[in-house]
């Protein structure tokens, strides 16, 4: 075993020629082959590097999806957001569970099958959900689960488990995967039939400049739901000095409910590779890196196939499109689990093989990005809306939409509704309207761009979907008249518990501290003190916190207490100044336990 | 006029705190001028006799005598003050906090090599053990908080003197320490 | 070196070029408090309780330069209040037993917690389970007080540039870790920075210990930052 390991490691580190910056491709395949990266893995692995350990181990115990625990043969990974919850995930998880023979968190005895939670894997429109081994498994019940485990039992290839395959290149020799896109609407930027080669060819009948003036004219907005003028970005990235300049894709969508990068990998993959080329001769790069996230690994052979295709047609490659000297590539960075490497810094730092923990900014990426590099990180949804605009013109992508707000937006509805999938809207479209064409008429609330955005109820369904009236990345959550606000408003602090980076005190620390007090008021324990403890408290780690999901993550809360005060009202005492979380009979229960005596309680709690 | 009326306990605490309020010397005569003492270890008033003024307490709650103790404070007192580090945070006695009760009643009466009787103690008269030592402001409200191991006695001295007098308490920084 | 003017709280300053805003107001005679700096280090931004006010908008100052004409708002209520909650945050989070910690005294967590004013933390106690590492030969590492300003990390590393500290985990279960084959190669001189380093008592240098009596220690008399305020 201990000779094997090292083989093992010495090639891994040698396929990926002792580069410190390909750390996660290490001990992705280290972990494959021997079903964990344990104490003595690491330790080989930094000898091989000639790093510390503390910072392979550090890197290894920062992702979800690496373990210094063997996971099992198989390791599943059920996804836990609201809308798996929504669609009966207790009862598949306890199916699980049962079946195995083994609890969440836990690998059977015999190492044979490990079940893990996880956060959102981008299926929110088809859950229950999981991924074991790679392969997604989408629409679970009770009863799938069941013979899952036994076709686990009895050895049977993963993917031999998937009886069939979803639409579109679902079904493709290179992905063939249960997944279904459910695209609803087809918009005019994105799913409007689309020439390859086309947006690249335009591009570089211009000069570099010229194209970012174009980008300028379309208004286009970041897509991952901050909405930094892209324009801007390019052009700031194209004016800092650095020897080499970097592309950089966020295909990282983590926000819960989120799957539209999901579609666009899986339908329009072209599209989007040539807006990171676009991107590239605007800022004058020649690398591109599509940072992918690790859920979607069944993605990556297809599109590694379409990347080479590209290479054939000159559209990616040396002198690409015609133009000479124009030399662009691309490669695809897997991440390993983590939400917070969709905050662009932290998914540089992540790129570059180490711990995704936001950079303090200024220098911001545009300065001083992948490797030192002036980088422009930008969403799927963005580089396929800049091709489209090379194809069409600024004029006329800014002709659609809102005054701030340009172009189409693609959403991803999920929850209670008769058609969830996905949807491209134009941007200043009303909630109302969008609640009528999912068929979800009877929501009571909508949670629009995911935890970190905003829970609305009845009262703002008149509100505009853009960036000057309700903000969203992507993610819709319709929630129906018969859910408990305050469950969800739970799993979402939970989801920023979990991936929370640790860096800063207020995220790390304060979000914990919410969460706690919630479920305090969620047993019965609040009093009008607590409220106000809350709303206090969400805006201290709020002002106070790093990064973009520090300063968002208290909004399940705050925008709850906002728009649904009457649910925490109903939760808590009136006119009592102070409620103890503290309960006697629980406090003592294991003592009186171990010493072999009845609690005497004196008829009080 | 009658005077304001004190009334002191030391839950789990090492009494070193009611030391500190004997530290303040022959101002404990300008201080029985003040006040009346109720129900205290310093006047040995087992029961509260009447209702209080202030309430001082000394230590955190381990077990449930604590608890009904503090809770019997709260309704017999206007202002109940969380005196030292173990009414405020648990203290010494917390440390036992990231370790299970049962770990905890095993090494001391069963595992322990002083052991002679293998027996954790189970009289009904015996108070029963918290999973956890707790802070009093986790199970009454708390109106005032006096750090320190043991509060220095100008601490508790200028602090009761403010609220005696109605003032805001503004302590120098010398005197409000944490050890 | 191009002068930098700048303002904080609408007291003139002056500034060199490069300097971070907490740098550059020491040199005013300004204080703003910090716990996760330390001078000569990388900034980290890890406490956030240097968060300031520029246009009106909240930024960590240990990390942010100055730029020319830059209105910096420090002193101002609300934004007090929230460096208080981040101490009340770190004393909930961590297991902080001021009276047996030997950093008593000279514990910049605790001097910033007297300089506040902290009686009690609003926040309920958590009591972690936190490690304590007694291994290294040098040094004992007691996580219960780690405050994981990263000072250890970016401040002690082997000649060659490898870190001996560094971060494992995630989240609320992110703690100081160390590399235990460097860790156990540490100089005195090593050991005795890292605990000079550390503001709270994590990092203790072995075989020494309460050297210095109450009443005489770093912040018995002075609040932290009385030494720069002017």
């Amino acid at each position: 075993m201990g000779k094997n390991l090292v083989t093992i490691v010495t090639a891994s580190v040698a396929k990926y020629r002792k580069n410190k910056a390909l750390l996660l491709d290490i001990i992705r395949d280290v972990q494959s082959e021997l079903g964990c990266v344990s104490d003595e893995a690491i330790v080989q692995i930094a000898k091989s590097l000639g790093i510390s350990r503390v910072d392979v181990e550090g890197v290894v115990t920062f992702y979800h999806f690496f373990s210094k625990n063997p996971v099992g043969k198989y390791s599943v990974y059920l996804n836990n957001s609201v809308t798996a919850q929504m669609n009966g995930r207790a009862a598949v998880a306890k199916a699980f569970s049962n079946a195995a023979g083994c609890a969440f968190g836990k690998t059977t005895g015999d190492g044979v099958i490990g079940l893990f939670d996880t956060s959102c894997i981008g299926m929110n429109d088809q859950e229950p959900a999981a991924i074991i081994n790679g392969v997604v498994f989408t629409k679970l019940t009770a009863d799938r689960a069941k013979t899952i485990v036994a076709d686990m039992k009895a050895g049977r290839a993963v993917q031999d488990m998937v009886q069939e395959y979803g639409d579109g290149a679902n079904q493709s020799a290179l992905i063939k995967a249960m997944v279904s896109n459910n695209i609803q609407r087809r918009g005019p930027v994105l799913f409007a039939p689309f020439e390859a080669g086309s947006a690249i060819k335009a591009a570089v009948e211009k000069k570099p400049e010229d194209v970012i003036e174009e980008i300028k004219i379309s208004n286009l907005r970041g897509r991952g739901g901050a909405g930094f003028p892209t324009g801007m970005k390019w052009d700031f990235c194209r004016k800092a000095e650095g020897k080499k300049h970097y592309v950089v894709c966020n295909a990282d969508e983590g926000e819960p409910g989120t799957f539209k990068d999901r579609v666009i990998l899986t339908e329009i993959p072209q599209m989007l590779f040539e807006g990171m080329a676009v991107g590239g001769y605007a800022v004058g790069a020649e690398e591109g890196i599509l940072y992918l996230r690790a859920e979607y690994m069944y993605l990556k052979k297809y599109l590694e196939d379409v990347l080479e295709k590209m290479r054939k047609n000159k559209i990616l490659g040396k002198n690409i499109a015609g133009k000479k000297g124009f030399n662009f590539d691309i490669r695809i960075q897997m991440g390993a689990g983590a939400y917070v490497c969709g905050e662009e810094s932290a998914l540089i730092e992540s790129a570059e093989g180490k711990r995704g923990e936001p950079r303090n900014r200024p220098p911001f990426p545009v300065q001083s990005g992948y490797l030192g590099y002036p980088t422009t990180v930008n969403n799927v949804e963005t580089f396929c809306a800049a091709s489209r605009i090379m194809r069409e013109g600024g004029k006329w992508f800014k002709a659609m939409g809102t005054a701030q707000s340009a172009g189409t937006k693609l959403l991803s509805v999920s929850g209670d509704c008769k058609k969830p999938g996905i949807y491209e809207i134009e941007f200043g479209t009303t909630v109302q309207t969008l609640l009528e064409m999912v068929e979800g008429r009877t929501a009571k609330a909508i949670q629009i761009g995911g935890p970190s955005g905003t829970c609305v109820g009845k009262n703002d369904f008149g509100k505009r979907i853009c960036y000057d009236d309700l903000a969203t990345g992507g993610s819709m959550i319709v929630i129906g008249p018969d859910r408990d606000v305050l469950e969800i408003v739970k799993n979402f602090m939970e989801f920023f518990v979990e991936e929370s980076c640790g860096w800063c005190v207020p995220c790390r620390a304060g979000n914990q501290i919410l969460l706690n007090k919630l479920e305090k008021i969620m047993e019965g324990h609040g009093a009008e003190s607590d409220l106000a403890d809350l709303e206090s408290w969400c805006k201290i780690v709020k002002s106070m916190s790093r990064c973009g999901l520090g300063q968002t993550s208290p909004n399940p809360i705050a925008t709850t207490l906002k728009n649904f005060r009457d649910v925490y009202e109903a939760k808590i005492r009136k006119g009592v100044d102070f409620v103890p979380q503290f309960n006697l009979a629980s406090a003592v229960e294991e003592s009186c336990k171990a010493a072999g005596r009845k609690p005497n309680l004196h008829g009080e709690h | 006029m009658s005077k304001p009326v004190v009334a002191t306990a030391s839950l789990a605490g090492c009494f070193g705190c009611h030391m500190s309020l004997l530290d303040i010397d022959d101002r404990i005569l300008t201080l029985i001028d003040l006040v009346e003492f109720n129900k205290s270890p310093i006047d040995d008033i087992k029961t509260f006799t009447k209702q209080c003024d202030i309430g001082i307490i000394e230590g955190g709650c381990c077990n449930s005598e604590n608890v009904e103790n503090l809770r019997n404070f709260r309704k017999n007192c206007k202002i109940l003050i969380s005196l030292g580090e173990c009414a405020i945070m648990g203290g010494l006695p917390a440390m036992r906090n990231g370790i299970p009760i049962k770990d905890c009643l095993e090494e001391a009466y069963l595992n322990s090599p002083t052991v002679d009787d293998k027996i954790i103690p189970n009289d009904d008269e015996l108070p029963m053990i918290l999973d956890r030592v707790y802070p009093c402001h986790e199970i009454v409200k708390i109106d005032y908080f006096l750090p320190g191991c043991p509060p220095r006695a100008d601490l508790i001295w200028q602090a009761l003197v403010a609220l005696l007098e109605g003032k805001p308490l503004d302590l120098p920084y010398e005197v409000v320490k944490f050890d | 070196m191009k002068e930098i003017k700048f303002t904080i709280d609408g007291k003139e300053c002056k500034g060199k070029n490069g300097q971070t805003i907490v740098e550059a107001a020491k040199d005013n005679g300004v204080y703003i408090p910090t716990l996760c700096h330390f001078e000569g280090l990388k900034p980290a931004g890890t406490c956030r309780i240097c968060t300031v006010k520029v246009g009106g908008r909240n930024m960590a100052a240990c990390t942010t330069p100055i730029t020319e004409g830059m209105m910096v708002e420090n002193n101002i209520l609300e934004l007090e209040d929230m460096r208080k909650a981040i101490i009340e945050m770190l004393f909930v989070e961590g297991n902080h037993m001021c009276p047996t910690c030997e950093k008593s005294g000279n514990c910049e967590l605790q001097a910033l917690a007297y300089r506040y004013g902290m009686m009690a933390p609003r926040f309920p106690y958590m009591w972690p389970i936190r490690q304590v590492d007694a291994t290294i030969p040098k040094i004992y590492l007691d996580r219960n007080r780690c405050v994981q300003c990263l000072r250890c990390v970016r401040g002690i590393t082997t000649k060659d540039g490898r870190h001996i500290f560094g971060l494992i985990n995630r989240g609320g279960k992110t703690m100081i870790h160390v590399d235990d084959e460097l860790a156990a190669d540490i100089t005195e001189r090593q050991a005795a920075k890292a605990m000079e380093m550390c503001p709270v008592g994590a990092i203790l240098k072995k075989e020494v210990g309460f050297v210095v009596p109450i009443g005489k220690r770093k912040f018995d008399t002075k609040p932290i930052g009385s030494e720069i305020q002017k």
